[in-house]
């Protein structure tokens, strides 16, 4: 279990610290460790906060830390960052590490839910905040209820006028209850839902065009308002359910989807899908916290629609110049708007300059990141497009040919790689008069790149 | 230059490339565009905006080195300086270093240094640039102008490759001695050879230069003399005949700067104290020599040397804690000259005061310095009085230093200041300083102890005490070796056996006792029990029941030593008998899983039960005295603290006492040269034995290897001499860690040998090195010359060496070849006698029987022939003898004796000088098993030394 939790500034000061075990309390240092080696030495050696040890080994280490997970003297740090905040879990014990990288997003979660944006000021001004929330989501090490929306009925920013003693104690059994997720007696004038698929497209793809490894790892978010205690249904076009039907003799439907089935490698649920059931029917049915909260998350790789099509083209032209043409190829649907789309081409180490013409969008050469970096606001379906650069170099004496990254790209459109297509949600409320037809739904398809390179 | 960069690497680096003299460097000059990008690169917030910043400067500076127009030397200066600091900033710089070379041709010092100082950090010896770099040194060095000059010598001496030394080793010498050359330059050259010198000395070669360099110590400049003096020591100590003449001058100058007042050398004048740095280092560069021979320099320098003493009583010229350490540096460099010269008793005296004030000083530090120098001053014979008044003082720093290595110091100056008078008091002392002693000393304190108490044991209860004490105190530290020697004295010492078993018996009751006491009282009840058995208290069965008490605390090597004592109880103590078969009859021993001591028991008890007692009485006899040898002890604490630390207590009276107890004791006058003597080699060659071979159940066995294995080269390589007489191929020595295989051939008066060393260990041996002598005046008789061989022999390797030998005369000594080399720390060396004989040079003779008995008569002078009769050392056999009569050279004739039991030999001796002819008979006589040899040739040596050598063969 987690022992302790601490948020650290780039310059590696500790801006929050909760230390919940008291076995991680003191860490002995590497450095100590070594001195110390020898049984003979005397009995007292130097021994250092793990706080420390995790800035020494880690923020300030002279080689770069890439693993998240470190292990200083029998001690593991799981950290996440976020822009220049550290976020480090610690433990003495063999815990499991993605409940512990769970847990850590999902403190970021909770925290930019409260604050908007972590940073090393939002923090330093809502530390009260900060400790309250860890002695609510963690106990001796232990996570427990993390829902934003939850933990917002009890832990407010603004302070909080004297509640009943009643109000308290429906906190508490609603807290503790069945149905942790959610509070009784919600009520709005107009039910509305809104839905959103969001997926980001993973590619590497070779010179050639031939595609090395692609997946998409998407998420379903939902906002409710919804009154009462509404039991809701998703559907999706997910292949079991879809074959499943279509064996009992309706090929309407399955015809009616047309191909479009798509295979689900795996996913997660928020915890309010009754799990029993999705084993048993596979289908998706849930009382919805209030507000805004992931229902699942999923990972395909089959069948991937590639929003975009890079074909690289290098040149060396002597020792002194390299000639670059980089043509993109939309392929979706004409009527579709693919939006924010970059570009980056990078350069040799030893560029000394940069000519570019392109037909559309704008190109810079960013000496600060070694590459071209190409922007386009809008581009349609079926479209192409087209940039060439001349880019001049210095002879060094190093004879290290130049290892020819990756160009990646950047971009946004209006469906989802993967396929998916929600084929209904319905709510259920037995108890108010509300049905299913009188709730407004909102659905939207964003796809986003994830880490979309082609190599040259 | 980059003032605020210290930050990140490290401001010395910097301060020390700045040349001494830098002109101050004009405001104007000051470069803005490197200032921004400093304090760009100190904003960033992150090493993500460092490194976007650094890369953009990169990309600028390179689309400038690219651009058609050419850089002006401020421009270019400015860039190398920004490349420099993103290279100090951790980032690989790939491009610039033309341009830094381009710099070095510039006019203006700022250009100039700012490329040397960019080549000197970031250009690696095998660059294609090193041609223009070092043409561009070259021109700077010829230039005349001093900055220049000295920037290229600072370039040359930071870099300091081999590929510099081999460009300008030839150069610097001559501007280091040029009568035109400014000072400055002079010192920078000297320290630049220096450098040179210490990276690659087969380079500088001072050939006709040394005689101008040592008279630099004459210059006037007294920065030069200080420069030249660190290339002079440096020099000296690697061949000290050709630097001989720097004595006088180092004298004179010496007793300059002592005899100056403060206010002569102005400028190099330091808190009162005249240029201390030189006056240390002239001091140690004496000590690099003997005593000066002339009578006037030795007397200026005695001189010197007391005022250094005298000044050391005035007063404090100011409180300044500079003016202190001056002034100590410089005494405590004269008092190490002194112990070096170890030949003026006046001094040492006054030196040994000196130091005994600084013992009650309040720094640290000096009573450190005192205690240590003492340390060396307590070996000399002239000082080692003096050195004791101190001893109070000193048992009082070991008590309440607050400081570890303080404590360390003053216990390795009471172990040297200890002899028989005061052995008593320091042991006391030490032991009750064991007691509370830091663990990282422990071990070593306790084995001082014992040495100690057994080199001045006057009464040998004492020594039992002490050890038994030591045991008790710090059984932990106490290794086998020490209470190995405890058994070993009193088995060769009947008057404390007695004692020792009763002591050992009261020191057993105590409820908790070390493994070692145990081990001590096991082996020492099971010999001597009987001695005490008298006394109802400790009566033979109180006896076993104690030592069986503390038998299931034990581990198994102490389980198999108490077997070993109970079985010698039975012998001892017949009335034990039936408890003790009891107690070996148990499960727990009999069926034990440890193999040795399920062996010794059942063993043991099938003895006792089978044996008539006049059996066991033989068997289980007491053992015989050890052979009397040097202390294992001393060897270890040696191998401990490795040849650097001499235990230096061995003065004369070490000598007699040591002589007296230890029998090995006489390690001669000489004893304070780090080289070891012989038989403690010996012993060390022993000593991976006894540790190599755990079989922790022979330890009673132990102690006799331990002492058998004595002086194993000299014994097992006379043995290996002879055999080689009648042949030339076989393995000549072997130890547990070298084998030596011989290969030999000859023909007439030449010979080849191939030598082949095997290293049987997996451990590397370190500076393998050997070396052929010649006892006595076998030179002129016979030449080997030896080629060297390679100093590491790798685990399990094996290495060739091939010998030529040529016989010029005739000879009876063996050369012999001496082999050293470091086996895990210690200096393991290996005499051995080549197997080269005179016999090996005979060219065989055919003759028929009439020529032989004719020479045979024309030989008849009695100094030409030699007989011996000898008794058969081997069996008659008619096939060996032949043999071994070819193998000697001769040629065996058939036919010629009328008596066909009997051989006859002829063969010419082959030297460079002359031809020996020799002929040889040999009688045998079967019924006598005897023999008779009888030689005869033409020289009188030549026939005597090869009747020596066959009567041993046959």
């Amino acid at each position: 279990m987690i022992g302790g939790l601490f948020i650290y500034n780039h310059k590696g000061e500790v801006l929050i610290s909760r230390v919940y075990r008291d076995d991680i309390g003191y860490v002995q240092w590497e450095g100590s460790i070594r001195s110390s080696s020898s049984y003979l030495s005397p009995p007292s050696p130097p021994r250092r906060n793990a706080v420390d040890a995790f800035r020494v080994n880690v923020i300030h280490a002279r080689q770069q830390v890439r693993s998240p997970v470190t292990n200083i003297a029998r001690t593991s740090f799981f950290h996440v960052k976020r822009s220049n905040i550290w976020l480090a879990a610690v433990t003495k014990q063999n815990v499991n590490a993605a409940m512990v990288f769970e847990f850590l997003y999902k403190m970021c979660d909770v925290m930019s839910a409260y604050f908007g944006k972590i940073s090393e000021e939002n923090i330093k001004n809502n530390f009260v905040l900060i400790y309250e929330l860890l002695d609510e989501i963690l106990d001796f090490g232990y996570p427990q209820n993390s829902e934003t929306g939850a933990l917002k009925t009890f832990i407010t920013q603004q302070g909080i006028k004297g509640q009943t003693k009643e109000e308290q104690s429906q906190i508490t059994s609603q807290v503790t209850g069945q149905i942790g997720w959610r509070r009784e007696g919600i009520k709005y004038r107009r039910n509305e839902l809104f839905l959103d698929v969001l997926e980001s497209v993973n590619l590497l793809m070779s010179p050639q065009g031939q595609v090395l490894s692609a997946h998409v790892s998407g998420r379903v978010v939902m906002k409710s308002y919804l009154s009462g205690m509404p039991e809701c249904k998703f559907g999706m076009n997910d292949k079991i359910v879809i074959d499943k039907a279509g064996k009992g003799g309706t090929t309407d439907e399955a015809v009616k989807s047309g191909k479009q089935s798509i295979a689900i490698d795996d996913c997660t649920f928020h915890q309010c899908v009754r799990l029993s059931k999705f084993d048993s029917e596979r289908s998706i049915s849930f009382i919805p916290p209030d507000g805004e909260y992931e229902l699942m998350r999923y990972r395909t790789t089959k069948d991937i629609i590639l929003p975009f099509r890079v074909i690289p083209l290098v040149r060396e032209v002597g020792r002194t110049k390299l000639e670059v043409k980089v043509v993109i190829k939309s392929n979706f649907k004409p009527s579709l708007l693919a939006q924010k789309i970059e570009v980056r081409i990078p350069t040799p180490l030893n560029t000394s300059g940069v000519q570019v013409i392109c037909m559309k969008g704008k190109a810079k050469y960013k000496a600060s990141e070694n590459a071209i970096v190409w922007k386009i606001k809008r581009m349609a379906g079926m479209k192409e497009s087209q940039i060439s650069a001349e880019i001049e170099l210095l002879p060094t004496n190093d004879k290290k040919k130049w290892a020819r990254p990756p160009i990646s790209m950047n971009f946004e459109v209006p469906f989802a790689p993967s396929g998916l297509k929600v084929r209904y949600l319905k709510v259920f409320e037995s108890k108010l008069n509300y049905s299913d037809h009188d709730v407004i739904k909102w659905v939207r398809y964003i796809g986003r790149s994830g880490i979309y390179e082609t190599r040259c | 230059l980059f003032s605020g960069a210290a930050r990140r690497v490290g401001a010395s680096r910097r301060k020390r490339r700045n040349p001494a003299k830098m002109p101050a460097v004009s405001k104007g000059d000051g470069m803005r565009g490197l200032a921004v990008f400093i304090s760009d690169i100190r904003n960033c917030k992150s090493k993500e905006a460092e490194i976007k910043r650094i890369n953009k400067e990169l990309a600028n500076i390179r689309s400038k080195f690219k651009g058609d127009k050419a850089l002006d030397g401020y421009s270019k200066k400015k860039y190398v300086c920004k490349l420099l600091f993103i290279f100090l900033l951790g980032h690989d710089i790939d491009f610039g270093h033309m341009e830094a070379v381009n710099l070095l041709s510039s006019n203006k010092y700022t250009e100039k240094q700012i490329g040397y100082l960019f080549i000197s950090v970031l250009v690696n010896s095998n660059s294609e640039l090193i041609r223009l770099i070092n043409n561009a040194i070259k021109n700077d060095l010829s230039s005349r102008n001093p900055t220049f000059m000295c920037l290229a010598l600072h370039c040359i001496a930071n870099v300091g490759s081999r590929e510099m030394a081999e460009a300008f080793a030839g150069e610097i010498p001559r501007i280091l001695v040029a009568g035109d050359t400014m000072d400055s330059v002079k010192q920078s050259a000297a320290l630049c050879l220096l450098r040179l010198y210490k990276a690659s000395p087969d380079l500088v070669l001072m050939g006709e230069w040394t005689s101008r360099v040592v008279h630099l110590l004459n210059d006037q400049h007294m920065g030069v003399v200080t420069a030249a003096i660190s290339l002079i020591t440096c020099l000296s100590q690697k061949n000290p005949d050709e630097f001989k003449t720097c004595v006088s001058l180092a004298v004179s100058r010496l007793s300059r700067i002592v005899s100056s007042a403060s206010t002569d050398l102005q400028d190099y004048t330091y808190y009162f104290v005249p240029a201390p740095w030189l006056s240390c280092k002239l001091l140690r560069l004496l000590q690099c020599y003997p005593p000066p021979e002339d009578g006037a320099v030795k007397g200026r320098l005695v001189e010197c040397l007391e005022t250094i003493l005298n000044k050391a009583q005035e007063p404090p010229k100011s409180k300044k804690v500079q003016h202190s350490n001056a002034k100590n540096a410089i005494l405590f460099e004269a008092i190490s000259l002194i112990i070096h010269y170890d030949s003026e008793p006046n001094l040492l005296v006054r030196a040994c005061n000196q130091l005994g004030q600084f013992l009650q000083h309040r720094e640290t530090n000096l009573r450190y310095l005192a205690l240590e120098s003492m340390c060396t001053l307590a070996s000399s014979e002239f000082s080692h009085e003096a050195v004791k008044t101190h001893i109070e003082t000193v048992i009082n720093a070991l008590k309440t230093e607050r400081d570890v290595s303080v404590r360390q110091r003053a216990a390795d100056l009471l172990y040297a200041m200890c002899d028989r008078s005061n052995a008593k008091q320091i042991v006391a002392e030490m032991l009750s300083y064991l007691e509370t002693a830091d663990y990282s000393i422990r071990e070593e304190m306790v084995l001082k102890v014992a040495i100690l108490a057994e080199k001045y044991a006057v009464d040998y209860s004492w020594y039992v005490d002490t050890i038994l004490n030591l045991i008790r105190i710090a059984g932990d530290y106490v290794s086998e070796e020490v209470w190995y020697r405890v058994i070993q004295i009193v088995i060769n010492r009947d008057d404390v056996q007695g004692y020792a078993a009763k002591t050992v018996f009261e020191a057993l009751q105590a409820p908790a006792c070390h493994e070692n006491m145990v081990k001590v009282g096991g082996y020492i009840l099971g010999e001597f029990g009987n001695l005490i058995a008298g006394d109802p208290r400790s009566s033979p069965l109180v006896q076993f029941n104690l030592l069986h008490s503390k038998f299931h605390l034990c581990s198994v090597p102490t389980r198999a030593l108490l077997l070993s004592a109970y079985i010698k109880f039975i012998n001892l103590f017949p009335e034990t008998k039936a408890t003790i078969q009891e107690v070996l009859r148990s499960d727990s021993q009999i069926r034990n899983s440890d193999v040795e001591l399920q062996q010794r028991a059942v063993e043991y008890l099938k003895l006792s039960s089978i044996a008539s007692t006049d059996v066991l009485a033989t068997v289980l006899e007491e053992m015989p005295p050890f052979p009397e040898r040097e202390s294992s002890i001393l060897a270890k604490l040696k191998k401990k603290k490795g040849p650097g630390v001499v235990p230096v207590s061995e003065l004369e009276d070490g000598k007699r006492e040591g002589g007296e107890l230890n029998g090995g004791g006489d390690r001669g006058p000489d004893s304070s040269t780090p080289s070891p003597s012989a038989d403690l080699l010996g012993l060390r060659s022993a000593a991976p034995v006894s540790a190599a071979a755990p079989s922790a159940g022979s330890l009673l066995v132990d102690v006799f290897s331990e002492s058998g294995a004595g002086g194993p080269a000299a014994a097992v390589n006379d043995d290996g001499f002879l055999r080689f007489v009648c042949k030339n191929n076989g393995v000549l020595f072997e130890n547990q860690l070298l084998q030596i295989g011989i290969k030999s051939e000859y023909r007439q008066n030449l010979g080849r040998m191939y030598l082949f060393y095997g290293n049987k260990t997996s451990v590397q041996f370190a500076s393998f090195s050997t070396t052929v002598s010649y006892p006595g005046e076998l030179q002129s008789h016979i030449l080997t010359p030896l080629p060297p061989v390679e100093p590491l022999v790798e685990g399990g390797a094996q290495v060739q060496q091939v010998l030529n030998i040529e016989c010029i005369t005739d000879f009876s000594e063996a050369p012999q070849l001496n082999i050293k080399f470091r086996y895990g720390g210690a200096l393991q060396n290996i005499t051995l006698k080549l197997p080269v004989t005179i016999n090996k040079f005979f060219q065989p003779t055919e003759m028929a029987a009439t020529d032989f008995f004719q020479r045979w008569k024309q030989l008849s002078q009695p100094q030409q022939e030699a007989q011996k009769i000898f008794k058969a050392n081997h069996g008659m056999d008619t096939e060996v003898l032949k043999a071994k009569l070819l193998g000697l050279g001769t040629a065996l004739l058939e036919n010629v004796d009328p008596n066909p039991e009997n051989y006859v030999c002829a063969g010419v001796v082959q030297t460079k000088s002359q031809q020996v002819g020799v002929l040889l008979r040999l009688e045998p006589n079967a019924q006598a098993q005897m023999y008779r040899l009888t030689l005869r040739s033409s020289k009188d040596t030549v026939s005597k030394r090869l009747c020596d050598l066959l009567a041993e063969q046959f």
